[in-house]
């Protein structure tokens, strides 16, 4: 149920995330989802991709400071509330979410949405008993 | 306008014989008092008494800013803690300050040195002395406040920073002599020409600056947007503190007060002798001092020594500005700092092998220094929030052990060049 997110550091300085894409490229990893977080100084480049490990170990020896740290992904219904009833579930539980981004898919009509909590078993309870959907691993990895 | 004529004046044959008695007091009482200096003649089969001459003086050994860690904090100290009156520290480069101490009459020697200094650029008992320098375990402060005490002026212990006040009280109380940084007099001036402030008609006349290196531009623009005549002051505390040498009114060099001071120029490599006149790395030996003497002390300053008489009549051999230095210290803000400072709180806060780089600038005549440091994957994480509790950390350590401010720049990997064998840690961009 827990999905693979690649953490990458940036300087804010023109080139640098050219340089991740081109090394991930390069490596014909392929980049599925991606969000950006920024601060004056840095960045922060979240990736989900068809193969986290193999995207690990390149960007690690390209020299970047990498992470890899577990996050659910979540199919929204494309309608109406489709988001806002899952963070209510997460919020009755008390789950603190630390960042989410959405992406979508071809394969699927529903939005797609990625959360990084710090309670993820417990988030992912929470969210089943609720009939919510998670995808796992291989569902968003190898998606079309 | 002399404070001791008779010393300020004297012949440089009887500066020689004076100095050479000195040396050998002083070296009685270090021999007697201070195990770690009894032990280095020892070991050289070196007494007290083979002080021929002055020349002789060379047989002994350097003393260097580690013999002062290494006997943390009183070791080095010639007199019983009874009769030490007040210590002054500056910053160490592992984060222990180095630790000087002073007795009642070195107190008053340091105020007549001062007094001194202060005579001879034209300050007297009706002059208003705005002392900028830091207040504290730095020399600055009460080093100038006790000299301008001793002259009788009027003393405004405003220590430094507040522009505002600065500027305030130098009006309202018509501050005739200011003591600062030079950086931070400029800083003063810009600041005041920002308010509207004519410096022209104010009492203002003359600036004593110092601890940090600045150059003639730097006196020009000074003596013009002050109105004032700029003057370079030598010291450290090691030595004593400010007063160790004065720029008289010709502005030629810097009087060293060599009845308190024997000075040598050697070659910072061989740490042979070299003659006056060449440039080289500036050795002191105190004469005078009780708690604190110091035998052969390598400043890490770079200068050169001129015998020539002077135009104003003092004898005392003057140095130049100092022009650099044989080590890394940088002076930021007046305040030393050793790029090991960085390196040692990197390595405590659990980095095995820190890349980092200072990067020091001059923004609106005031000293900026912003540490870059490299993200290793340990202290990386997906959250903002956690990569901003590192920074402000690291900030925060920055700030206690160095004494300044300093902006964090986390940066990638392996983006910090590295050179042959040894990384560059410093970028130093002022321009002086």
């Amino acid at each position: 149920m827990k999905i693979k997110q690649i953490s990458v550091f940036l300087e804010n300085k023109s080139g640098r995330l050219a340089r991740v894409t081109r090394v991930l490229a390069e490596n014909k990893i392929n980049i599925r989802a991606l969000s950006i977080a920024d601060t004056t100084d840095f960045g922060i480049l979240r990736l989900i991709v068809n193969d986290p490990d193999t995207a690990h170990g390149i960007l690690k020896e390209n020299g970047f400071s990498v992470n890899v740290t577990d996050v659910i992904a979540v199919e929204i219904t494309d309608s109406p509330g489709g988001l806002a009833d899952p963070l209510a579930y997460l919020k009755e539980a008390s789950i603190n979410i630390e960042y989410l981004y959405a992406f979508l898919t071809r394969a699927s009509q529903a939005a797609l949405v990625v959360f990084r909590v710090e309670q993820i078993d417990e988030a992912i309870r929470v969210l089943q008993e609720k009939g919510i959907k998670i995808l796992g691993g291989k569902d968003v990895y190898e998606m079309l | 306008m002399y404070w001791d004529r008779e010393f300020e004046t004297m012949p440089r044959e009887k500066i020689g014989e004076l100095q050479l008695e000195r040396l050998k007091a002083t070296l009685d009482r270090v021999y007697n008092n201070v195990p770690f200096y009894k032990k280095a003649m020892d070991e050289r089969g070196i007494k007290p008494s083979d002080m021929k001459s002055l020349d002789d003086v060379r047989k002994l050994p350097f003393t260097v800013k580690q013999d002062l860690r290494d006997n943390y904090p009183f070791g080095l100290f010639a007199v019983p803690m009874d009769d030490v009156v007040r210590v002054h520290a500056s910053s160490g480069t592992t984060g222990k300050p180095t630790v000087v101490g002073y007795t009642l009459n070195d107190i008053n020697t340091w105020a007549g040195l001062m007094a001194r200094a202060l005579t001879m650029v034209g300050a007297g008992k009706s002059d208003v002395v705005q002392n900028g320098y830091g207040y504290g375990l730095f020399t600055g402060g009460m080093g100038v406040h006790y000299g301008a005490e001793r002259i009788g002026a009027t003393v405004v212990p405003i220590s430094g920073g507040n522009t505002g006040r600065q500027l305030m009280l130098m009006q309202d109380f018509s501050s005739t002599v200011l003591t600062c940084t030079p950086s931070y007099a400029l800083y003063l001036a810009e600041e005041g020409e920002n308010a509207g402030l004519d410096f022209k008609k104010l009492p203002l006349k003359v600036g004593v600056f110092g601890a940090e290196p600045w150059s003639e531009r730097m006196r020009h623009q000074l003596e013009e947007k002050l109105a004032i005549k700029a003057y370079d002051i030598y010291g450290l505390s090691e030595v004593l503190g400010p007063g160790v040498s004065m720029e008289c009114p010709a502005q030629q060099g810097m009087h060293i007060f060599e009845d308190h001071f024997l000075a040598e120029i050697i070659d910072p490599e061989s740490g042979e002798p070299l003659p006056f006149g060449q440039q080289g790395e500036l050795v002191f030996t105190s004469l005078t001092k009780e708690a604190f003497p110091i035998i052969r002390y390598r400043t890490r300053d770079i200068t050169v020594l001129n015998e020539e008489p002077c135009s104003c009549g003092r004898t005392h051999v003057r140095m130049r500005r100092v022009t650099g230095r044989t080590d890394d210290m940088l002076i930021i803000r007046g305040v030393n700092v050793f790029p090991s400072q960085v390196e040692s709180i990197l390595l405590e806060f659990g980095e095995t092998e820190p890349h980092y780089l200072l990067v020091v600038d001059r923004k609106g005549n005031l000293d900026d220094l912003e540490i870059w440091v490299e993200l290793s994957e340990k202290w990386f994480s997906d959250k903002v929030r956690q990569l901003e509790e590192v920074e402000g950390r690291l900030k925060g350590r920055i700030a206690s052990v160095l004494g300044i401010s300093a902006r964090i720049k986390l940066v990638e990997p392996r983006t910090i060049p590295r050179s042959e064998g040894k990384a560059k840690r410093v970028v130093d961009k002022r321009e002086l």
